[in-house]
């Protein structure tokens, strides 16, 4: 479908393949990234069609050096693409505020997937503050078919302009569908060539600099002003609704589509009108004059702070004589949330309060009755570690150290499958844990207490795809500081969490090509770290090493804990082991271990049998990875192993 | 048809629920429907409830979540997952069909929850809603020759509700795109049985 030539045919995509399609059809050259929910499709995507499409794809090792990356695409004269979700533009900031200072050549967008709601995410970081901060473009697709036009368009408003253009997707977008209408495949192939030869200060021939700042900053601005002449007359930009609505409602993004349905919802269509914009940073300063002076009433819904209700109001404020006087409703008043995803319910409701229209969306009894029903008869679903999950192991054992250790040792993580453990499903062994690296970065800082009293073995976790992306720097910092600490790799070879992207680490590209890959094992020593490993499944060596570098060892070291992950193409559905439990040996709740292997250890492939009083392996779950044999003090767990 | 007509297609990670969503939504699609979906699999792989929300309209795209309590029909592949969705979506009218067979929680696995008894479950739904319909996809599935094919006896259950503008040609070129050739009568197949069985649902 990516590369169909039926244009005018509508289908349905998601919106994550929209923005690829949309891509394609402005000529894309080079792609790259970083994976991250929602945004990973795109990528994804476009990598299942390079070799057809002519185009390098690439998940890079992190997302500043993926817009490095596809910078070097745009000066080279290719139209580029840069994805990321939300927090990735603060690890890029750094290189962005330079690029959008030196400008671009070839078409650039930068994408970021915000996820308000944080559905996937460790925070519900907003993106669009960044255009603002950076002085560039921002466009906020307002549906699907706006999804794949943007992002065409995109390209071009950013040659227009030679700079960055940045278009923010959010989760409710990225991972919903709609229908999209197919344009048509831009199929040339360009050359690409990089020009430095002309005068220092010509942005086009000339070397890609960011001096003399003040002349490039002036023409930073210029630029900006050009994109708003643009944007005054954009079609993405949009009102609907009476030429003299009662109330106005601002909005962009899937909060266009909560807004109209609001108003449909609650028959308000002829008392109130919807500006949908589509262009929010800078904002048209005409367009939003005409509308803003013809409503006293202005509601501004978007996702998750007031960033168009602040332009907003201080549009509003330097135009007052002609715009009159204005009542805003949004976040700062309370009308709307101030944290969170927006949904059409939270729309309807501040709408119904300013127009005063009665609205019921479940009726109180009923409400009251539904709730009380689900908290009884459908047990919460706790997130956990998948049967055969190598995290379950590691962190068993590493818990175990600690508390053998008996010095109150803790873990510090971060970004991964493995953030889990701040859950049962790891035992709660995870004590700190916030972006990407950051837990050893951490836990380099909390080595250096030791002057101040702090006696606490320190630890830290991090995933194969982490410790290149930022894990690294914060191990170099942590040998050359002499900080006291054990870095734990949890390596299971992939970007397991987003779905099996590939890293440094990985022999393969995006596209399954091969590549050489970057041993882990050897960058720490060479780094100077004492560096070990082991296989988590092997628990009692596991915990025995783990137990040994705390107490034996010092200086910042690592213990890499290498096992693919259960889910890996390679390990799918192929049991090591057969697993069973021998019910004459189970003792159940008499044996005194309080059910270690089910309450405790809590894999879904070890049932508790409350009928029996027993544990029991539930064939189609487990899978087979043996770990639970050992864990059981009366040796009531069997395995043996599968005969290929 | 209610316009737009709001369908939650509801279940665990790793039952196919997005792929379910995917085959609705193009059958609508190619009927000429606008087809909105929102779908919320973030834990998908990790054991979390998995649900997609459809909106099918003749005139526009509709948001991709739906209001509170604005349901119209609940496809459930799990089936305490229904009652999950009725809480926050349901009203007395909605229509529910759900597979009976459970995939327990952890908690429940580890023996620290109770799962209810499908009598018991029915029992709760039927305060919620009229009209329930518990059928044996996952078995039936089963009989057929494998438990994947139990999500396209869902949507054939759907599709017999008859509450939906699809037809069997609509859903047979829709799998068609899907499926090696080989597989499009067993598909075929599922699907009409899901058609059968929500006209003769479990009796409590």
């Amino acid at each position: 479908m990516l590369l169909s030539k039926s244009e005018g045919k509508e289908f349905l995509l998601m919106g994550n393949q929209a923005i690829a399609r949309g891509a394609l059809e402005a000529g894309v050259s080079v792609a790259a990234g970083y994976p991250g929910t929602p945004s990973s499709e795109i990528i994804e995507n476009l990598a299942a069609v390079a070799p057809d499409a002519d185009l390098y794809v690439e998940w890079s090792v992190n997302e500043k050096v993926s817009l490095e990356v596809a910078a070097a695409g745009s000066f080279a004269g290719l139209r580029s693409l840069c994805v990321m979700k939300q927090n990735g533009v603060n690890v890029a900031s750094d290189f962005l505020l330079h690029l959008v200072l030196s400008g671009t050549r070839g078409g650039m967008v930068l994408i970021p997937c915000d996820d308000p709601g944080a559905i996937s995410s460790v925070n519900e970081g907003e993106s669009r503050y960044f255009a603002r901060l950076m002085e560039i473009p921002l466009l906020e697709p307002g549906d699907f078919q706006e999804a794949k036009d943007m992002t065409k368009w995109a390209f071009e408003l950013s040659e227009e302009i030679s700079n960055v253009v940045m278009l923010r997707s959010v989760t409710r977008l990225s991972h919903a569908s709609g229908n999209v209408k197919l344009g048509e495949l831009n199929r040339a192939k360009p050359s690409a060539k990089f020009n430095f030869s002309g005068n220092l200060l010509d942005a086009k021939t000339g070397p890609v600099i960011t001096a003399p700042v003040p002349f490039r900053h002036t023409q930073q601005q210029a630029k900006l002003k050009k994109a708003i002449d643009l944007f005054e007359r954009s079609p993405f930009n949009r009102y609907e609704g009476p030429e003299n609505p009662e109330l106005l409602i601002i909005t962009s993004s899937a909060c266009y589509l909560y807004s109209r349905e609001a108003l449909r919802v609650l028959d308000a269509e002829k008392r109130a009108g919807i500006l949908k914009l589509g262009t929010t940073w800078p904002l048209p300063p005409e367009l939003l004059k005409k509308h803003l002076a013809a409503a006293d009433k202005i509601l501004i819904v978007e996702e998750v702070l007031p960033f168009l209700e602040e332009n907003i109001k201080i549009l509003a404020m330097e135009n007052i004589d002609s715009i009159g006087k204005i009542k805003f409703f949004g976040k700062n008043n309370g009308t709307i949330p101030s944290v969170n995803e927006m949904n059409p319910d939270h729309v309807i409701k501040a709408v119904s309060s300013i127009l005063n229209i009665p609205y019921t969306g479940m009726p109180e009894e009923y409400e009251k009755s539904g709730q009380i029903l689900s908290f009884t008869k459908s047990p919460n679903r706790e997130l956990t570690f998948c049967p055969g999950c190598p995290h379950r192991a590691s962190y068993w054992s590493i818990n175990r150290a600690l508390t053998l250790n008996g010095k109150n040792g803790f873990v510090c993580g971060d970004i991964g499958c493995y953030t889990m453990a701040i859950l049962p499903a790891g035992f709660g062994t995870i004590k700190t844990a916030h972006s990407m690296g950051s837990g050893t970065g951490v836990a380099s800082g909390f080595g250096k207490l030791k002057s101040f009293g702090l006696n606490q073995p320190v630890v830290s976790v991090c995933g194969d795809s982490t410790f290149f992306h930022a894990g690294m720097p914060a191990l170099v910092n942590a040998v050359h500081n002499g900080s006291d600490m054990l870095l734990v790799i949890l390596d299971n070879s992939g970007t397991a969490m987003t779905g099996f992207q590939p890293h440094p680490g990985i022999p393969s590209d995006a596209a399954g090509n091969k590549l050489p890959s970057v041993d882990i094992e050897s960058v720490c020593r060479s780094i100077g770290a004492k560096t070990f490993t082991t296989d988590p499944f092997n628990i009692s060596e596991t915990e025995k090493k783990v137990l040994d570098i705390i107490e034996n060892e010092t200086g910042a070291r690592v213990l890499i804990m290498r096992q693919g992950c259960a889910l890996s193409p390679e390990k799918k559905g192929k049991k090591k082991y057969n697993v069973s439990v021998d019910s004459n040996i189970c003792k159940g709740t008499d044996c005194g271990c309080n059910r270690l292997c089910t309450r405790v250890f809590r894999c879904p492939g070890l049932v508790w049998n409350s009928s029996t009083g027993k544990a029991v392996i539930d064939e189609i779950i487990c899978a087979g990875c043996g770990v639970c044999a050992d864990i059981c003090p009366s040796g009531a767990i069997k395995r043996s192993e599968v005969m290929s | 048809m209610i316009d737009p007509f709001n369908i939650i297609i509801t279940g665990v990670g790793g039952q196919g629920n997005v792929l379910a969503a995917r085959m609705l939504g193009n059958t609508l699609t190619k009927a000429g429907y606008y087809v909105t979906i929102g779908e919320t699999f973030g834990a998908s792989q990790r054991g979390g409830s998995v649900m997609s929300h459809l909106r099918v309209s003749k005139e526009s795209s509709w948001s991709p979540q739906i209001p509170k309590g604005k349901a119209h029909l609940i496809i459930a592949l799990e089936p305490i997952e229904s009652l999950r969705v009725l809480a926050a979506y349901g009203n007395r009218d909605v229509k529910v069909v759900s597979n009976t067979r459970p995939i327990y929680p952890v908690g429940v696995i580890c023996g620290d929850l109770a799962y209810p008894s499908l009598p018991d479950l029915n029992t709760a739904v039927a305060q919620l809603c009229d009209d329930a319909r518990f059928i044996n996809a996952t078995e039936e599935a089963v009989a057929l020759g494998h438990p994947i094919l139990s999500n396209v006896i869902m949507v054939g259950a759907a599709a017999g509700l008859g509450l939906l503008p699809i037809d069997d040609e609509s859903f047979k070129s829709v799998i068609s795109e899907n499926v090696p050739e080989s597989k499009i009568d067993i598909n075929m197949k599922a699907y009409r049985k899901g058609k059968e069985m929500a006209v003769d649902p479990v009796k409590f």
